[in-house]
């Protein structure tokens, strides 16, 4: 089968260029080995924290950024995803141990604060009865260190009964369903609950289908409804992925799901087909390709005791020779390994022996020399180089 | 990566992300299913202590393998989980589960009385009785049984004229096609004729077995997967593919005989593929054409049966039916129907059946097709029996939208 171009990783990265691909009427097939770290998501995305500096060979120096950071919320807005923030300015959101984190783009139901800033007087927060990915006593610990008073509650909504049934499975996806079509019994039962609280904190568990559940609940109450993550699945990054696989298929794009990559045929500087796991023999062709294929969790890099690794296409790797060098025994400290990835020239093309493969780029974070941890910029680095890529080919 | 893994199905790279379970079809309708997770990769660990803590519960999953299809870790969930009711499990399948899961032994008895045998079934007082004696769920539309069977009519009608091919292929009808819809198999042996292909049949196929693994019955399966495993190789030992126009049998032969059974069917296995592979990719390297009716005109919608999402298959078939120039293609958004083969007809699932599949009917009611095309014969009842719209195999499709003389004549 022939395509265009073809994606190999269906992540933030991969989907973003396939629907700018798509735009350009692109005939583009994305293969996925499984889902993505959209389902970890913490309702935003970070491109650079405050006052630090983009180094040397990071992914940034290679686009026009600012172009680029102005036109995400668009983008994503044109496929159905709304995205706020500032584009050239960090906010600051409540996380799930209760301090403040830097992004600069946030999905639906993360409110933007600014930095310390308090979130209220008294706040009131609510947990479904038997929910244990929503740690309230974490959030409320970080905000009485901030000066507001907390009040805990969890309630027994009889929507949630089947649920509570098997507790293994009272996940947030799982209420979010319920909560789609019930989400006026909790508001009730808040409203009879809420005394002199000035903010009012759920989980995020809303709104898995569309956001109109969110702005409901926000339209409920008189005083501020902020929603905090939750562990994984996440909810709002669910929703993205969905949305964005959703628009990328029904503008024509191919998505080949749960299937991988098993070799690649380059001749001549230049990729020429790929074979996958689920296809066999069956050749898939293209005259660009996209690795997209992450970090090590998804296995786009790997290592051995000695080497850092693209499994893939034997691509260069960034990596410092010699183990100990690859991490600090202080665990907090940064990591030299987070650090590692595929080798690129100055416009994304892959580097192999040294020479750049003419028709395979590198987006997201196979990168390496992003630094994602560090600088928070991991978010950024899949989309920002996704675009520009796209917009290359 | 998985060289250095030798945990059985990939357990041991679950990292617990719950990615499965927040895909999942059952878990949200049915909260006596422990979910994906659970009762695969954790359930395990605990298995592989003590048997003790083998759950029944682990009946509820329809091996519908979206868990596998969206775990980022490789880690093949539904196939632990299957394994394990086969190495644990202490319930005998019921009578009712026997008769459901006997699809071609069921039709070999009732086809010879097939208009009395529909009759009776398409009576609410059979359906009644079956529903109080049996648990068959009185809700549920019966396949009808065909008075003549497929094999029948392809000895009959079909077998002389396939001697003048040189090309041929081997043909895997399957239960459904022999007994309850032999058009499909005409329809597959027209579209394979005109372009140029002569069909053969295998040496006596057994059903595939998938509903004697969903319904406990191992011996059975065994047997049948042995079996089958000596005439597809046979057939694949002379050099011929072995079609088929099920996704189900497909993958159920290719992949669930050496991941569950333990039968090696690495004699045919690479020669076993949908008939919609097969063709796409000879029309792709331009060894065959197609020339379709110039008035074909209709509005289709594609629903990916689970089988075909984990086969990752469904490339071919949609890529064939958007070949046909009179056709208006959407692709139905992936999503289980929720019948799972014999699943939806059991009186205790019928309600989670409908369920499951509810997102599906919905889609196709907003997009009010002429028809839905689909490569699996249940996904075929359970949604012409919800939603009223006629289904239609990619097979049928094409042997109604191609100007067959036209493409034979290409084709010589």
């Amino acid at each position: 089968m022939k395509f265009d171009t073809i994606i190999i990783g269906g992540g933030l990265a991969g989907l973003s260029a396939g629907l700018r691909l798509r735009e350009k009427g692109q005939e583009v097939a994305i293969i996925s080995s499984g889902e993505n770290a959209l389902h970890f998501s913490s309702g935003s995305f970070g491109v650079l924290n405050e006052g630090a500096a983009v180094p040397e060979g990071h992914p940034y120096t290679k686009l026009n950024l600012s172009k680029y950071l102005g036109e995400v919320i668009p983008f994503f807005g044109k496929h159905g995803v709304e995205l706020h923030g500032d584009p050239m300015k960090n906010g600051w959101r409540l996380t799930p141990t209760g301090s403040l984190k830097e992004a600069r783009f946030f999905m639906e139901e993360t409110d933007i604060l600014d930095k310390d800033e308090k979130i209220g007087e008294k706040a009131l927060i609510v947990n479904f009865l038997g929910f244990m990915d929503f740690n309230t006593s974490f959030i409320a610990d970080g905000l009485e260190k901030m000066g507001t008073a907390v009040r805990l509650e969890a309630l027994r909504l009889s929507s949630m009964d089947r649920l509570r049934e098997n507790p293994s499975e009272m996940r947030s996806v799982n209420i979010a369903r319920v909560m789609d079509s019930s989400w006026s019994e909790i508001v009730a039962e808040i409203k009879k609950l809420l005394k002199d609280e000035d903010v009012i904190i759920l989980p995020q568990v809303f709104g898995l289908k569309d956001t109109a559940v969110i702005k409901s609940i926000r339209d409920s109450f008189d005083v501020k409804v902020m929603f905090v993550g939750t562990m994984p699945p996440s909810v709002p990054g669910i929703r993205t992925q969905m949305q964005l696989k959703k628009a990328f298929e029904s503008a024509g794009g191919t998505i080949l799901m749960g299937d991988s990559v098993v070799s690649a045929k380059i001749d001549g500087g230049k990729v020429v087909s790929l074979k996958t796991k689920n296809l066999g023999d069956h050749d898939l062709f293209a005259d660009t390709f996209i690795l997209a294929t992450g970090g090590y969790f998804s296995k786009g890099i790997a290592a051995t005791p000695e080497k850092v690794f693209e499994p893939l296409f034997g691509l260069d790797v960034l990596f410092s020779e010699g183990r100990s060098s690859w991490y600090d025994p202080d665990f907090y400290s940064p990591q030299a390994f987070m650090d590692f990835g595929v080798a690129t020239d100055g416009s994304f093309k892959a580097l192999k022996d040294g020479e750049p493969i003419c028709n395979l780029y590198a987006i997201g974070s196979v990168l390496g020399g992003s630094g994602a941890l560090k600088l928070g910029c991991g978010a950024g680095v899949a989309i920002l180089s996704a675009l520009a890529v796209a917009d290359s080919i | 990566m998985q060289e250095y893994t030798l945990s059985a199905h990939n357990f041991e790279e679950c990292m617990k992300c719950t990615v499965c379970t927040a895909y999942c079809p059952v878990v949200p309708v049915n909260p006596h299913y422990p979910g994906p997770k659970q009762a695969g990769p954790d359930g395990e660990r605990l298995r592989l202590k003590d048997p003790y803590f083998f759950d029944e519960a682990l009946k509820y999953c329809l091996n519908c393998k979206r868990c596998e299809v969206v775990c980022p870790s490789g880690v093949n969930v539904a196939d632990i989980i299957q394994s394990a009711r086969i190495k644990y499990s202490k319930s005998k399948p019921k009578l009712r589960d026997r008769i459901l899961a006997s699809t071609d032994f069921m039709g070999s008895l009732a086809r010879p009385f097939a208009p009395i045998v529909n009759g009776m079934t398409g009576l609410g007082v059979t359906k009644s009785v079956l529903d109080a004696t049996m648990a068959i769920d009185k809700h549920r539309t019966f396949p009808k049984y065909a008075g003549k069977g497929f094999e029948g009519w392809f000895k009959r009608s079909a077998a002389a004229k396939q001697t003048s091919f040189e090309k041929k292929v081997a043909y895997f009808h399957g239960c459904y096609v022999n007994y309850n819809y032999p058009q499909l198999g005409k329809d597959f042996v027209t579209v394979m004729n005109a372009i140029g292909y002569g069909v053969e049949l295998l040496d006596k196929e057994k059903c595939c077995a998938v509903a004697m693994i969903s319904n406990g019955m191992y011996d059975g399966a065994r047997k049948h997967a042995a079996h089958n495993e000596k005439v597809l190789g046979k057939a694949a030992g002379k050099g011929l593919k072995i079609l088929t126009t099920s996704s189900t049998c497909t993958f159920t032969m290719r992949d669930e005989y050496h991941e569950l059974l333990d039968i090696d069917n690495s004699s045919y296995r690479d020669n076993l593929l949908l008939a919609t592979k097969f063709i796409y990719e000879l029309v792709e390297s331009g060894k065959v054409k197609l020339v379709f009716k110039k008035d074909y005109k209709a509005r289709m919608a594609y629903h990916t049966p689970c089988h075909m999402e984990k086969l990752g298959w469904g490339i071919f078939s949609i890529g064939l039916l958007k070949m046909i120039p009179g056709a208006e293609f959407t692709l139905l958004p992936s999503n289980c129907c929720g019948i799972a083969g014999t699943y939806g007809f059991k009186k205790e699932n019928y309600e989670a059946s409908q369920a499951i599949g509810k997102p599906l009917f919905d889609e196709i009611a907003k997009v009010h097709p002429d028809f839905v095309a689909c490569d699996c014969e249940t996904c075929k009842w359970q949604i012409e029996m919800s939603t009223g719209a006629p289904v239609k195999n990619p097979i049928s499709i094409l042997a109604e939208a191609l100007d067959l003389e036209a493409t034979a004549a290409a084709n010589k």
